[in-house]
């Protein structure tokens, strides 16, 4: 999937709390199926994802959808309700009005894909932090949606468990599923995203494709910043 | 969830089934009477004979005689039980029972430290009480518009003592039945005065003892009305009168006659039509 | 001192001795306490979840009076009822003055804003972690709560256990209500309060501390139930 046609379009999108401005005037169209947001600590990255997702409500501008999708997000921190894997699963679907036969059947391909049949029923608050992040996964992807927002889903793992969750994520974007995600590993970065959003003190001050962006930033911030990352 | 919550509102309904089940199921009157006749114990001598010879159980709610008759007013008591007669015959005028029967009395006690200091030990209350005014002794009173209150109120003015001039820190209005009344007086060493029955009845004695007994205006009468079913229509009236009927009968006079503490026998039967 | 030994003793001697009437009386205590406990958990526990969970007007106003209302006094609540449900008050031809039942409603009234208020607090910390999770699934506010409800259950125990402890300890609402009739509405504080009064202090003091025992018995039981659950479910 090239840079197709614009799904999202932010028009001068801000975000002011408490007199602190978090966000700034960031107008930009996302059209890859696969976008990564960069930036140093604090730059404003969760709050721009979000801010796509409609989790907050902007305090200046807009966005646009040109078409209405379907969305879902995951955390850095996976929450977990008290109950089985497979239930966590089917509480979205749940959510969704989708009725018991269907909706087992559909948590439990998820949890497949994820590689946790055998969890399914676990305490889903027993299992490892990395399989956790997994049950997150099948719970957003078993509701099909047709944009994933990702929210550092590895900064709380070790190496194996960020691998399985990459594997994950890539799998979700070969199934059609537009990706966005915040990360501050680079090389996850270059693993997965097409195009990188590099915001700076709550502008985005650069769009590229990531070849370009790791190659050959423009912005003098981001040159910086992979200078600092890639010693 | 779903489940949890069936089975919540089951036990729920099961524990509201039990609790008013039990109370539903016996056939029963419910007599507001005072703490004197429950505390003295006369009622769980007297009540298991009735129930025996009736089958109707006899639910008592003891209070001070003008709460009880308030109760009854109310229409929550199908029978009173109490010794307050002004209180018991305007309850009737007022067309709230249908009429008072006697039944019995025993007598009212003045309590004090048996090393008596306000030297009052004799026959005469009235005196008793002007020389606790004059040594301004600590005196205990119910305060509480019960027939002892009633009754304790009647004899300071018998006695000529103006109480709401005099009142001073040595009478204590205590606003509490009998036994916290008592539990007071134990523990201040006070005077007060206290129906035979609860006082035999009292465990918490500390240093108190009878000083005035005998004179014949302590005498404190108890009376019987059936609250008035034409006021209050749900009041069970046939079980109700059959429940006075027995008290003035002469098998319920002679069980009244025969309950005693420590061999003294504390109420004496007075109905003055014995039937049966 | 000797009193208290004695209580202790006389204690010991009415468990052992399987007294009948202590033990309808203990009985009755719990069925009326775990009752209103148990309904007002039904009613506050989602009260407190959409306090926490909800966003509308009169929302803060109705916080601060579920915290006020913790400290209902027993006797109006008492009173209140007693109004209600006489012969001459508004609910009387149900009959149900004096009656276990009316017991049950007295301190279920008494311990709804315990129940609630704690809830809420428990809710809204939960709330805090799960909010972007769930609104991101599309969960209603009112689903939100539900759902926070069933999976604080372990934790909410300890507002079911306070509004317990207040109802199978308070004495000034049954008293009124149930009239303290011996076999019928008489519970365990009644009775400690009819021995008190009728003196027998060490007596009374015995069925305080068997009184002591049994909610500590019921603390216990929950206690090792939320240990077990929270072993099992994290």
């Amino acid at each position: 999937m090239g840079l197709g046609m614009a799904w999202l379009v932010l028009d001068r999108l801000g975000l002011t709390e408490n007199g602190v401005c978090i966000i700034n005037d960031v107008s930009l169209k996302v059209g890859a199926g696969r976008t990564a947001i960069l930036g140093p600590n604090g730059a404003g990255k969760s709050t721009l994802l979000r801010l796509m997702h409609g989790l907050l409500r902007p305090s200046e501008g807009a966005q646009h959808w040109p078409a209405p999708l379907t969305q879902g997000m995951v955390f850095q921190r996976p929450v977990m309700l008290r109950t089985t894997a497979l239930a966590n699963v089917e509480y979205g679907l749940k959510l969704r009005g989708i009725k018991p036969p269907e909706r087992r059947q559909r948590a439990m391909a998820a949890l497949e894909r994820v590689g946790l049949p055998a969890m399914a029923e676990r305490p889903a608050r027993r299992l490892s932090g990395g399989e956790q992040q997994r049950v997150a996964l099948a719970r957003a992807w078993a509701l099909e949606p047709q944009v994933l927002f990702l929210d550092e889903p590895t900064a709380s793992l070790d190496p194996a468990s960020s691998r399985e969750v990459e594997r994950i994520i890539r799998e979700i974007a070969a199934s059609g599923t537009r990706i966005v995600m915040t990360t501050h590993n680079l090389g996850q970065a270059r693993r997965i995203a097409e195009e990188v959003l590099f915001i700076d003190c709550g502008r985005v001050v650069e769009q590229s494709p990531v070849e370009e962006f790791f190659t050959r930033p423009r912005h003098a911030a981001a040159q910086c910043f992979l200078e600092e990352e890639i010693p | 969830m779903t489940r949890l919550r069936t089975l919540l509102a089951a036990c729920c309904t099961t524990a509201l089934l039990l609790a008013t089940g039990a109370a539903a199921q016996a056939r029963f009157i419910t007599v507001a009477s005072t703490t004197s006749t429950e505390q003295s114990g006369l009622f769980g001598h007297l009540l298991p004979v009735f129930t025996k010879a009736s089958g109707i159980k006899v639910r008592v709610v003891a209070l001070g005689t003008g709460q009880a008759l308030d109760m009854a007013r109310r229409g929550d008591a199908d029978v009173v039980f109490v010794h307050d007669q002004a209180a018991e015959e305007k309850f009737v005028a007022d067309g709230h029972g249908v009429s008072r029967q006697g039944v019995m009395y025993n007598d009212f006690v003045l309590i004090g430290p048996r090393s008596d200091p306000a030297r009052t030990a004799g026959k005469d209350i009235l005196e008793s009480l002007r020389r606790i005014e004059t040594m301004k002794a600590p005196f205990v009173s119910r305060g509480d518009k019960s027939g002892t209150h009633a009754a304790e109120l009647r004899y300071w003015k018998a006695a000529g003592v103006d109480l709401d001039g005099k009142k001073g820190p040595w009478y204590r209005d205590t606003g509490s039945g009998m036994g916290p009344a008592l539990n007071t007086a134990a523990s201040m060493n006070a005077y007060l005065l206290a129906d035979r029955g609860s006082w035999l009845a009292f465990r918490n004695r500390g240093a108190l003892g009878i000083v005035v007994a005998g004179d014949t205006r302590l005498f404190n009468q108890y009376g019987v009305i059936l609250v008035n079913p034409a006021r209050h229509p749900h009041v069970k009236q046939a079980d109700g009168q059959k429940f006075i009927d027995w008290l003035l009968s002469a098998a319920g006079q002679k069980i009244i006659a025969d309950y005693k503490i420590d061999g003294e026998q504390l109420f004496f039967p007075s109905a003055s039509r014995l039937t049966h | 001192m000797g009193e208290i030994t004695t209580s202790l003793m006389l204690a010991g001697e009415l468990v052992a001795s399987g007294d009948a009437r202590l033990a309808s009386i203990v009985t009755l205590s719990l069925q009326v306490s775990l009752s209103a406990t148990l309904l007002a958990c039904l009613i506050g526990m989602p009260l407190g979840a959409l306090l926490a969970v909800g966003r509308f007007p009169g929302r803060h106003t109705l916080i601060v009076l579920f915290n006020g209302l913790m400290g209902l006094p027993p006797v109006v609540v008492g009173l209140l009822v007693y109004l209600l449900l006489s012969r001459a008050g508004p609910l009387g031809q149900f009959g149900l003055l004096f009656t276990p039942a009316a017991m049950i409603i007295a301190q279920t009234i008494l311990i709804v804003p315990i129940v609630a208020a704690l809830a809420r607090q428990s809710v809204e910390d939960a709330w805090r972690e799960y909010r972007e999770q769930l609104r991101s699934l599309g969960a209603s506010r009112l689903r939100a709560a539900m759902t926070l409800l069933w999976d604080g259950r372990f934790s909410l125990t300890t507002s079911g256990l306070a509004g317990f402890g207040r109802a199978i300890a308070e004495v000034g609402a049954v008293m009124i209500v149930g009239g303290n009739i011996d076999g019928v509405t008489r519970v365990m504080t009644t009775t400690i309060a009819l021995e008190t009064s009728k003196g027998d202090l060490p007596l009374a003091l015995a069925l305080g501390l068997i009184l002591i025992a049994v909610v500590l018995a019921v603390n216990t039981a929950a206690f090792m139930l939320r240990q077990w659950a929270e072993q099992r479910w994290g």
